[in-house]
């Protein structure tokens, strides 16, 4: 491994070709922790935006005008606003508003930190978005099967579990991919806030080794392959989902 | 409310219905008594299926009665699951769950709504299954399987939560002439097991070999009724006689 390492000096020594994150320990360390931020940060949103999508289509469906009204207008604030400024709103204008907390030196810090203001914004965002594709996946849902499972005595929420859902899930998935897809790109904004994901601790490493030509394409690559894995990984499930004689 | 079996199992009386502006029932009244089977026919949009949609409450109605083993189904408060208990519904188009197979269809409703033990509702549901004659096709999902293996599906999955009665939506309508035999001989099977059965259809031979009683509804009413053999021969209003002669 070190050889590997090592290597990458002799790169930079003949051709100027400056990858300290791969020669460099200390370098190194902020691109790998970096690249796990991303990771974590992209897997808390994915997760908890595709709740606030199924949760969300499913209060659509509510009987109550007041809870399809405020499902409806968050729809509306969050797709209709750029996600760089719901971010700053969450972490200058609502975090700003709570309590602050004593930390371990004595001093004070604020309840939540950046990458939580980052989670919550970014889920909320995709969220928004996903609402909009599940209602899509159950309104393609013939109301037929539906009467069927009633007729069982299946009660609203086995029929959205157990009916609507898994079939509305099979339609949206090219849609949701499309979306989770976005979601992982824009953890990138998180640099705003300065959440120490990848393009944020690549940016300090350019700016002590001014290496940003290298660093510019080696981000390129970096979030080509993340999103490469999870696109494919998408498109296996999507497979693995298809019900033989279905659709 | 109790109900005891010299009682009809299911007494429609003076039921009216509409869609908005449409009058679709327009004062129905019907029993039928326990082990019963009756036949509903008529023309298109005269409310045959709108009726049987009531029984189990996918319709609600406006007016009148519909009394279920004594539960009145008009009821702003009805128990919904306890009306569904006792009554199973197939459809024309099937509606089977396209994701699950054939044996999973049948097993779905009695492990979620009734709780039954898993091992047990695998067990009752492939006898089911091979009752409709569709052993080996348990694996299945609903898209490999023929209209008719769909339809036989549909009635094991019905019959899992051991209904009291079976209501059938014009449930060969959609069928293959080739397919409709095997799915009006799984019907009579249980019609002779002693269900009671309200079946809607427009299989006349069907209806006069097994119905204990026949319906003719137009416009929203019942226009004539009796058993197969003397409806068929003789019926007495003008328009039933119009219908059958263009049917049979």
């Amino acid at each position: 491994m070190e050889f590997f390492f090592d290597w990458f000096r002799v790169l930079y020594d003949e051709t100027g070709i400056n990858l300290p994150f791969l020669y460099d320990s200390y370098d190194r360390n902020r691109m790998v922790n970096g690249f796990l931020t991303t990771i974590w940060l992209s897997l808390v949103c994915l997760f908890f935006s595709v709740i606030i999508g199924v949760i969300g289509a499913w209060l659509q469906g509510s009987s109550f005008k007041w809870t399809r009204r405020i499902v409806n207008g968050y729809i509306q604030i969050f797709r209709n606003t750029p996600p760089l400024v719901q971010l700053y709103f969450f972490y200058f204008a609502i975090g700003t508003l709570l309590p602050k907390v004593e930390n371990d030196w004595g001093g004070q810090s604020p309840l939540l930190g950046s990458f939580a203001w980052a989670a919550i914004s970014l889920s909320f965002f995709a969220g928004a978005f996903n609402v909009e594709i599940f209602r899509s996946g159950i309104e393609a849902v013939p109301k037929s099967t539906v009467e069927a499972a009633e007729a069982l005595g299946f009660s609203k929420l086995m029929i959205y579990r157990d009916i609507t859902l898994p079939l509305a899930f099979r339609v949206v998935l090219p849609a949701l991919n499309n979306n989770l897809v976005n979601l992982v790109k824009t953890t990138t904004l998180a640099y705003a806030i300065a959440v120490p994901e990848m393009l944020y601790e690549a940016n300090q490493i350019w700016s002590d080794n001014v290496n940003v030509t290298e660093m510019m394409i080696f981000l390129l690559l970096a979030y080509f392959a993340l999103v490469g894995v999870l696109v494919s990984g998408m498109n296996r499930w999507e497979r693995a989902m298809k019900i033989p004689g279905y659709g | 409310m109790s109900w005891s079996p010299s009682e009809p199992m299911v007494s429609i009386k003076d039921v009216h219905k509409s869609f908005g502006d449409l009058k679709v029932l327009n004062g129905v009244s019907l029993d039928v008594m326990k082990g019963d089977v009756i036949c509903i026919i008529g023309p298109s949009g005269s409310g045959k299926s709108t009726l049987i949609r009531c029984v189990n409450a996918l319709n609600d109605i406006q007016q009148g009665s519909i009394l279920v083993e004594g539960q009145e189904v008009n009821d702003l408060h009805l128990n919904k699951l306890e009306l569904r208990k006792k009554v199973g519904m197939v459809f024309q188009q099937y509606n089977l769950f396209p994701h699950k197979t054939a044996l999973q269809n049948v097993m779905m409703a009695p492990v979620r709504v009734l709780k039954h033990d898993k091992v047990e509702a695998e067990a009752t549901a492939r006898a089911l299954l091979k009752k409709v004659r569709l052993e080996g096709k348990e694996a299945a999902f609903p898209g490999e399987l023929s209209g008719g293996q769909q339809q036989r599906v549909a009635i094991a999955r019905s019959l899992a939560m051991q209904p009291d009665v079976m209501l059938f939506d014009e449930v060969t309508a959609a069928l293959d002439p080739e397919t409709v035999g095997e799915v009006l001989q799984t019907i009579k099977d249980l019609a002779e097991d002693g269900m009671t059965c309200i079946l809607v259809t427009h299989e006349m031979g069907f209806a006069r070999e097994i119905a204990d009683h026949v319906y003719f509804t137009d416009r929203g009413v019942i226009v004539e009724h009796g058993p197969p053999e003397t409806f068929f021969k003789d019926a007495k209003d003008p328009r039933t006689r119009e219908f059958l002669s263009q049917i049979l």
